[in-house]
């Protein structure tokens, strides 16, 4: 059991090391290499103001990888999700996806919907379709992404009316239309209730699995990182604390022991040095 | 048994039509008391004409065709009035919402006149125009403009910042992020303020002829007191009211066409 979890200090710089490639997702990586984008980021980082976010980060992630990201609010890890994103400039390092991509290559899927309300679900789905929306097929396109979560027959419905798993599935559709090579995850189920959120988690590692793109999440639930991610990066003051692979296979029983203990490590670590964590 | 299967249709059949009456009770009513008091002899004719005399009266006038040539100029006066002035002030709006430099240009001189009431420029509007056409459309125009200025701007600065973020991620260009998200965010707020200028449109046409006209519903208000006509005046006042009524159903229903996508609007 303890073989599985490899904590790493951020001083190794053995983050290419490629011993994440296990046998058994070898179906799945040779898909990958042709739809995921793979990310490098060297000596990343960024202020905001006299605020120092992060604090040089090196991480490399392969393509077709999900990676999860945990932190304690405040640690920088949205940041680096959004700079990850495009949506920030640097302050410095850089941030490298090893090949010319187009803007519809990434795309983000944030914690709230973000639809239109004046559009119906159908128009918002393709709205993610970038500056192919005016082409012939944007709408089958659109269709397709609906049928892929699940919510075809909601296709003339006003948002307003869905439930909030709903309408972050309308998101998550909108984010797909474009057959992403990277999707970046800012807190996508934070909102949603618990149930909701089980269901949200299984649609998203189907279509992980079924489209090959490399998935990057941010999220403060440990047990979501754990059960979703192939790998599992804790961020502390700015800076990567621990890389820990993640190697449950797939399809991976909710509350099971494994993912119970790997989950406890990891809240021990985040509770580390501020706090006694004498209570877990 | 027919009776218990017939029970639910009737009352399906029945809530609708109830439904589209119970705002008119309370109106149908007042005037109901109004034809009493005055058949009784309660209220003098010299106070208050009985609604009967009113319509009376309305009959008339519309017989001599002077009723329709009244109701026309001041519709038409209100309405390119409030054209000129709603266009300008959403025009502005539009400007100061979306450009800094705009908005640093003008908005504090805008703000300033804001503060002087339109209608306290009657007198120099007297001078510059006359009692000519231009005077009134002057002053529509400037009462209309500050409702429709105010709240286009109100809305445009108040659009989902999230939703813009969303917009440029999905690469929207400049001109479709203002179709697709800030204009159609806006519009509730520059609906309001549509409805804001009507009332002010009325307001401000009603004082207009009724102090420097030669047509018109004030007019026809005016002279009637001249010639001691109480019904009249009483008329072109119910006459007002159900133009006011007329626009803001007419706004309601533009409401209702483009706003069905908020929950407020939807049926249910």
């Amino acid at each position: 059991m303890q073989g599985s979890l490899r904590f790493r200090p951020i001083d190794a710089e053995a983050v290419e090391s490629p011993d994440f490639v296990k046998p058994r997702l070898l179906r799945r990586d040779a898909n990958a290499l042709l739809r995921g984008l793979s990310l490098t980021i060297r000596g990343l980082r960024k202020s905001f103001g006299d605020n120092e976010v992060l604090r040089g980060i090196d991480l490399h992630i392969p393509a077709g990888q999900s990676v999860a990201i945990v932190g304690r609010s405040g640690c920088g890890k949205s940041t680096l999700l959004r700079l990850i994103a495009g949506l920030e400039s640097v302050t410095a390092g850089t941030i490298g996806f090893g090949e010319e991509t187009r803007a519809e290559d990434v795309r983000v899927m944030f914690q709230e919907p973000r639809l239109l309300p004046w559009a119906r679900v159908l128009s918002n789905v393709e709205v993610g379709l970038g500056r192919e929306r005016a082409s012939a097929d944007a709408q089958a396109r659109a269709e397709s992404a609906l049928v892929e979560v699940g919510l075809a027959e909601k296709r003339e419905q006003w948002p307003a009316v869905l439930s909030g798993g709903q309408k972050q599935r309308v998101a998550l559709a909108r984010a797909l239309v474009s057959r992403p090579r990277m999707l970046a995850f800012d807190e996508p189920l934070g909102a949603l209730d618990a149930l909701t959120r089980i269901s949200m988690q299984r649609l998203l590692e189907r279509v992980w699995q079924d489209q090959g793109f490399t998935a990057i999440m941010v999220t403060h639930d440990v047990a979501e990182a754990v059960a979703l991610a192939d790998r599992v990066l804790v961020i502390e003051d700015g800076r990567i604390a621990h890389d820990i692979n993640v190697d449950i296979p797939r399809p991976r029983r909710r509350g099971s022991a494994e993912l119970a203990v790997l989950e406890g490590s990891i809240l021990k670590n985040l509770l580390q040095g501020t706090e006694d964590s004498s209570d877990l | 048994m027919s009776l218990i299967d017939s029970l639910p249709r009737v009352r399906t059949l029945r809530l609708p039509r109830a439904d589209g009456l119970i705002p008119w009770i309370v109106p149908l009513a007042i005037i109901l008391i109004w034809q009493v008091a005055c058949v009784t002899g309660f209220v003098s004719a010299r106070v208050l004409p009985a609604p009967s005399d009113v319509a009376l009266a309305g009959w008339k006038l519309l017989l001599s065709g002077e009723l329709a040539r009244d109701i026309w100029v001041s519709f038409w006066r209100a309405s390119v009035g409030f054209l000129i002035g709603g266009s300008i002030g959403f025009a502005f709006g539009l400007a100061n919402g979306l450009s800094q430099l705009s908005s640093k240009l003008t908005d504090t001189t805008l703000q300033m006149v804001r503060n002087i009431p339109h209608l306290a420029l009657i007198p120099l509007v007297i001078l510059w125009f006359g009692i000519d056409e231009s005077a009134k459309l002057f002053l529509v125009a400037l009462g209309v403009f500050f409702p429709i200025y105010l709240n286009t701007l109100h809305g445009i600065r108040t659009v989902d910042q999230q939703l813009i973020e969303m917009g440029r991620i999905y690469g929207m260009t400049d001109g479709e992020l203002f179709r697709r998200v800030i204009f159609p965010g806006a519009l509730p707020s520059i609906f309001v303020g549509l409805r804001f200028a009507l009332g002010i449109m009325w307001l401000t046409l009603i004082v207009a002829e009724t102090i420097a006209a030669s047509s018109g519903l004030g007019y026809m208000a005016m002279q009637a007191r001249e010639f001691m006509l109480i019904d009249v005046v009483v008329l072109s006042i119910l006459i007002y009211a159900l133009l006011g009524k007329l626009a803001d159903s007419a706004s309601r229903a533009l409401e209702r066409l483009t706003l069905s996508w908020h929950p407020a609007f939807q049926k249910h």
